[in-house]
């Protein structure tokens, strides 16, 4: 456990709900799944929940953040709720793009979540852009962008940081470091130990590895960046080790684990060290069965409403393609 | 009457005019700035409205449109150049994964308002890899608007509303039309997209071209006219929004159709527009739908041999002769 890292009993109390309404969600969708009710694939972030909750403690409201096809935590530590996600995964008229999105485009405008893109890296251009954009329009805005180790042998990610650095940009680079690019080692595929942070230093950029399991450190790291940012100095890269513990995708039992690895990450679970942390702040064990039973009703509560919910209007296929909203293109 | 401008001098003039009226459209691309551009169609955006609003990049064109689309997504409006559109090929993903479908898979949370430009098509003798007119690539994505201007003052016309639009916009600059000239546009020259030109009006067959094709067709419109046979012309102007209405009722007139385009045959945006015809005008034909393409062949380098490749006017009066006698 990171035992400098402070935090206050209330953000710990707010950030222990808010990560277990997403393992919720997340277990939600994987029931659902299995049940018939959610179609396609779902790429589940179960055991990354640290990392978003604790990146969005650090930043403004009006920040952004991008993020990939694992993107549901993403979503929801900016606001989208839990009813609006899973409306998303059943194709209901409450899903936050009406079912047009689907798991793996997950996104909230409200709260600057710009999107979750399924083309590994191609949103780091696009945080790129946006923090270009901060800069342009002088507002003060940081970005955020969120992607696995996969992503760094692309060649977007390495197009993105170089202009990002050379333009001085506020964006900071946040990899979710999860071990595994699908269902191959990242060590096996990678010239370098640490696929993201291992590169930084080919762009002036410093070397930086975390415990992504820990959302205090977490916050602590990405808000050391947001500063940096807000001050001109440029992007960061922060490489987050962390463990999903589904497989990649639905389809993936993820057989390619060695034995006792996964034993030995949920031993390191995110939710189970931030609820140490809020014991050694002194918060009783009442206090967090309270918050335990409420996060467990407002995903009860979203998966009925997502069910009772109807199925989005067939009309919604032909809608928000282009400006006017409609899909006409030609007369 | 003021003087001819050329094409590429539009360009510039285009961007600047809408510089001028709103501080969010900003240009990003390689050598744009103080260089002016390898084509020189930037020449003087730099020195009017400096860095802050013409920024030079890397090679790097996935992160050249992938920015242009961060920023258009949060507020501005961006102008991307990718030099040679061979190049968007490097790109690909954004122009054809990302900006077409960001406003739907979002559900309409999220717009995209930016205009990438690119110098398009052959006829300069630039080989195999910066020759190619692509936009019938464009044409298989739904989601993207597509312009490609003929004259200067369709340039500036065009790019009025391009950059306007809240739609991502893909900007096909001809590489063998930027030293041809026309008149200026006027003051506040604004052509919506998706407006067809009926350049010239005639009665017998039309023809129909777009960009580069547009002189080939104005040329075979008038040694057809020398041999009696009267030719409407159309300029596409856009193929998306495609005017198709204003083909139809063209052909609801005159009866024939010729489409002259540069792309190749195979996959050409000629095919999308005959199976408009051929399905919507069919009871008015009185000669079969026909195309004139570019060969199903990477361009060769020798003019001789480019010339073999590309579509000529020999070619298009041949065939309108034969369609209009027979």
């Amino acid at each position: 456990m990171a035992g400098s890292a402070v935090a206050s009993p209330e953000s710990l109390s707010g950030w222990y709900e808010q990560m277990l309404v997403i393992r919720g969600t997340e277990k939600a969708a994987f029931d659902l799944f299995m049940s018939g009710l959610v179609k396609g694939t779902t790429h589940l972030a179960a055991g990354h929940e640290a990392v978003a909750v604790g990146a969005s403690a650090a930043l403004e409201p009006d920040d952004y953040v991008w993020a990939t096809y694992r993107g549901h935590h993403h979503a929801m530590a900016r606001g989208l709720s839990a009813e609006a996600c899973l409306g998303e995964l059943m194709s209901k008229q409450t899903g936050s793009s009406q079912g047009k999105g689907g798991s793996m485009h997950m996104t909230y405008a409200p709260g600057n979540m710009m999107g979750s893109y399924a083309i590994i890296g191609s949103h780091l251009p696009m945080a790129v852009g946006s923090a270009w954009s901060s800069v342009l329009r002088q507002s003060g805005q940081v970005s955020v962008a969120f992607f696995g180790d996969g992503a760094t042998n692309i060649g977007a990610f390495h197009e993105a940081i170089n202009l990002a650095a050379v333009w001085r940009l506020p964006v900071i680079f946040v990899c979710e470091n999860n071990l595994y690019m699908e269902y191959t080692p990242i060590s096996s595929v990678t010239a370098v130990e640490h696929p993201a942070a291992d590169r930084a230093g080919a762009y002036s950029l410093p070397r930086i590895v975390i415990d992504g399991n820990d959302v205090v450190v977490v916050r602590d790291e990405v808000a050391k960046a947001a500063a940096k940012a807000r001050a001109g100095e440029g992007p960061s890269i922060i490489e987050c080790l962390t463990y999903r513990h589904y497989g990649h995708s639905r389809t993936d039992p993820a057989k390619y684990r060695p034995e006792g690895e996964l034993e030995q990450w949920l031993m390191r679970d995110p939710v189970k060290v931030l609820r140490e942390h809020l014991a050694a702040a002194g918060v009783g064990e009442d206090e967090i069965g309270e918050i335990e039973q409420r996060a467990q009703h407002a995903v009860l509560a979203a998966i009925e409403a997502a069910k009772a919910a109807p199925l989005s209007d067939p009309a919604e296929a032909f809608t928000d393609v282009w400006a006017d909203g409609g899909s006409q293109w030609r007369t | 009457m003021a003087d001819l401008i050329t094409y590429r001098e539009a360009i510039a003039d285009g961007i600047a005019r809408e510089m001028r009226l709103d501080p969010s459209v900003v240009c990003l691309g390689e050598d744009i700035g103080a260089a002016g551009g390898v084509f020189k169609s930037t020449q003087g955006l730099f020195e009017e409205f400096g860095p802050t609003r013409i920024w030079d990049t890397p090679i790097s064109e996935q992160a050249i449109v992938g920015a242009a689309m961060g920023a258009a997504m949060t507020g501005m409006r961006p102008v991307a150049e990718i030099m040679f559109s061979d190049f968007l090929a490097c790109c690909w993903d954004f122009i054809a994964n990302e900006m077409p479908k960001v406003r739907y898979m979002t559900g309409g949370q999220v717009k995209v308002p930016m205009v990438v430009r690119t110098a398009n098509g052959g006829g300069l003798g630039f080989g195999a890899q910066h020759s190619q007119a692509v936009e019938n690539w464009a044409l298989s994505v739904p989601g993207l608007v597509i312009a490609a201007p003929s004259t200067p003052s369709d340039v500036v016309g065009l790019m009025a509303s391009a950059i306007r639009s809240d739609d991502p916009v893909l900007f096909f600059e001809h590489k063998a039309l930027f030293a041809t000239k026309g008149e200026p546009a006027p003051a506040g020259h604004v052509i919506p997209l998706g407006q067809a030109n009926v350049v010239r009006t005639g009665s017998e067959i039309t023809l129909v071209g777009l960009a580069w094709s547009m002189p080939i067709v104005l040329e075979a419109a008038e040694l057809l006219a020398q041999q009696g046979i009267s030719a409407e012309v159309i300029d596409l102007r856009t193929l998306v929004p495609l005017d198709a209405a204003t083909v139809l009722s063209s052909v609801s007139k005159t009866s024939r159709i010729l489409i002259v385009e540069e792309n190749p045959f195979q996959g050409g945006w000629g095919g999308t527009l005959a199976s408009i015809v051929a399905d919507e005008g069919f009871y008015d034909l009185d000669a079969p739908v026909k195309r004139i393409a570019a060969a199903s062949v990477p361009l060769a380098f020798a003019t001789h041999l480019e010339n073999e490749l590309l579509p000529s006017v020999a070619l298009t009066v041949e065939t309108a002769v034969r369609m209009a006698t027979s």
